[in-house]
């Protein structure tokens, strides 16, 4: 067992402080966070446990956790915070130093869907579901998943055969390129 | 209360409220308004005959608007002193020219509809001020209901359906159907140890008090099972801990550490959703009733007060002490001194304490004939004050006043008020406010003599 002085106590606080601008020692562990959080049930650590680890520098079970991949970004946690912490744009930071540091990820099924997601949408605009669908399939070795419902999806018009390109894709080119520039320590 | 009405030492006014205060210490001249209760004090026996045929019913701010009182009322049983007040708007003689029941009837014949306010100024050595607290509105809280939901309510409405003269007789009973709760949840520091839509401080009081009522709830209706919602449990008091640990071991309250998120109704119940921080879950609670523990706040009223008494308040209107720790019951304005939670929330042992001790500084100014200031205070020259009178509107504590003096108007300090800041000697176009002491000619005197020394000792560094 490792001291929890060992290192900086301070170190991930401040890290997570300057990356996101929100300090997590302003966090009492009321709760609140964690109580009003759609997603709660199914994280594997709690929303309010979360603001600990950093309070107490232990990043290792939060770059790995499940957690942060399967926050659903509604910031319920952020608008009650009774200490104004926008928890959600802490997770986000957390999502950032889980992809450097290159290690095992809670959900690594979740980090591939979004950027199959995210790839689409960079090339065309708009997401081509069948891409991402066959995509998705083929990063899990699931070719079949899911297969008996493109018939009917299909039917009902909701699975194009072409993607749909937008008029000004340079504009989305653009705003890939600035959230890049952005995201740079 | 009674005691204090009948004393021969205190003159009670009742119904009245301060307008202007003048002077300083140990020479207050304080204007007191006296309202009208439209009911001779003098005559009133107490019979309560008015209140119980008046045919008027008004919601009850007592009952925190869960009863009803009459127009001609007493606000509660116990007042004093024990004579009733005409509440004007929504009197039928005073709205509509009709009834008069109570002055008919009444066999002393106190009810005068043609009573005036007063208008009184008397001299006071020393001023007390003990205006108290209020709730913090909770319904702010829009995720809690408060206001919306009947059977949310506050501590303070626990509180009168526990008091067997209170709107319910001393049965508690949810106010949507007036059945009895079985599963009540408490949620504590609504509105405290909030930065965002509350306030930053804890209220001190309230941990406390939900554990009495969590107490009481399981001694009157024992099939009731109570739930606490807390972040800290602040017990600092003699005996205070082992009370809370009674109503967890011996009361069977549950204690939940985790602040509540929402809630909302379901059918006929309300669902809570807090977590449980300890456990590392989130947890919902289906209750029948939802107490709020909510913040401590001033009187609305607090800081229109401060005004008229010239004393310091801080951010939240709570009035500011000399010193937080050597002087908690004196006001920065000396003569005025502070009890109570005008000054910061507390609880009945340390309102008595703090009582004691305004009580015991008080009669350190009035047993003496003359008071012993700091010398460092300010003072005008009159030969060479120009009569600007800019220091005036400077001063902090409203401790410099116009005179005339040789048929000339100047400015003239109030030693007993001046605390020697020095914004009138700062401010002063032709130096003639000055701090004893601190005259501009002695700091200069000053200056001159460390640059000799700085000089002497060849450590004067001076730029090209």
């Amino acid at each position: 067992m490792s001291y929890l002085n060992s290192q900086d106590i301070h170190q991930f606080r401040n890290r997570i402080l300057s990356i996101s601008g929100e300090d997590a020692s302003k966090c009492i562990q009321c709760g609140k966070c964690s109580a009003g959080c759609p997603i709660s049930p199914e994280m594997d650590v709690q929303p309010n446990q979360v603001l600990r680890l950093i309070q107490i520098n232990d990043p290792d079970a939060l770059l790995r956790c499940s957690t942060i991949w399967i926050c659903a970004s509604c910031q319920t946690c952020s608008v009650r915070c009774p200490e104004e912490i926008d928890i959600a744009k802490i997770m986000d930071s957390i999502r950032k130093l889980a992809l450097e540091a290159k290690g095992p990820l809670g959900e690594e099924n979740v980090v591939k869907f979004d950027e199959i997601f995210l790839d689409s949408i960079r090339k065309r605009g708009r997401v081509h579901e069948l891409e991402l669908v066959m995509k998705y399939n083929l990063a899990l070795r699931q070719p079949f998943k899911d297969a008996h419902l493109g018939p009917v999806m299909f039917a009902r018009g909701k699975l194009g055969f072409l993607g749909h390109k937008i008029k000004e894709l340079g504009k989305i080119k653009e705003i890939f390129q600035n959230s890049k520039r952005l995201l740079k320590p | 209360m009674t005691e204090s009405s009948h004393d021969e030492n205190i003159e009670l006014m009742t119904y009245s409220e301060i307008v202007e205060v003048k002077g300083f210490v140990g020479n207050f001249d304080v204007t007191i308004r006296k309202k009208p209760r439209y009911v001779d004090l003098s005559k009133c026996t107490g019979c309560g005959l008015c209140t119980e045929k008046c045919p008027t019913k008004v919601p009850s701010e007592w009952n925190l608007d869960m009863g009803l009182r009459k127009s001609i009322y007493k606000p509660f049983g116990q007042a004093v002193p024990n004579v009733p007040v005409i509440d004007k708007e929504h009197c039928l003689f005073f709205t509509k020219g009709r009834c008069k029941i109570c002055q008919k009837l009444c066999p002393a014949g106190a009810v005068d509809f043609e009573q005036q306010e007063e208008l009184v100024t008397k001299k006071f050595g020393a001023i007390i001020v003990a205006t108290g607290f209020t709730q913090f509105d909770p319904s702010v809280y829009g995720e809690y209901g408060a206001g919306k939901f009947k059977d949310v309510i506050t501590g303070l409405h626990l509180e009168r359906m526990l008091d067997t003269s209170g709107p319910t007789g001393g049965h508690v009973v949810r106010p949507s159907d007036q059945r009895e709760p079985k599963n009540i949840v408490f949620v504590q520091c609504v509105g405290s140890r909030d930065e965002s839509k509350g306030r930053p401080y804890c209220s001190r009081i309230c941990c406390m008090y939900t554990a009495k009522q969590a107490i009481l709830l399981k001694d009157h209706y024992p099939e009731t099972q109570s739930y606490i919602f807390y972040i800290d449990i602040r017990a600092a008091g003699k005996n205070y801990e082992e009370f809370v640990k009674r109503a967890q071991q011996e009361y069977g309250a549950i204690y939940i550490r985790g602040r509540v998120s929402k809630i909302y109704e379901k059918g006929d119940k309300l669902i809570v959703r807090g977590v449980d921080t300890l456990a590392g879950k989130q947890v919902e609670i289906e209750a029948d009733l939802v107490v709020l523990a909510t913040a401590v706040v001033p009187q609305p009223d607090a800081i229109e007060l401060a005004k008229i008494l010239n004393i310091p308040y801080d951010q939240y209107g709570f009035y500011s002490e000399a010193h937080p720790k050597l002087q908690p019951v004196e006001s920065v304005t000396k003569g005025i001194f502070l009890t109570g939670s005008c000054q910061f929330p507390k609880d009945i042992p340390d309102s008595v304490a703090t009582t004691g001790a305004a009580s015991v500084r008080t009669c350190g100014i009035l047993s003496k004939d003359e008071l012993i200031l700091d010398p460092k205070v300010a003072f005008v020259n009159s030969d060479i004050c120009s009569g600007c009178l800019n220091c005036v509107e400077v001063c902090p504590f409203n401790a410099i006043e116009s005179t005339v003096v040789d048929g000339k108007t100047v400015a003239q300090v109030i030693p007993t008020l001046c605390h020697g800041c020095g914004n009138c000697a700062s401010t002063c176009r032709t130096s003639a406010a000055n701090v004893q002491g601190f005259t501009d000619d002695q700091i200069y005197a000053q200056v001159a003599s460390v640059f000799e020394i700085l000089k002497k000792e060849n450590l004067l560094e001076l730029s090209e």
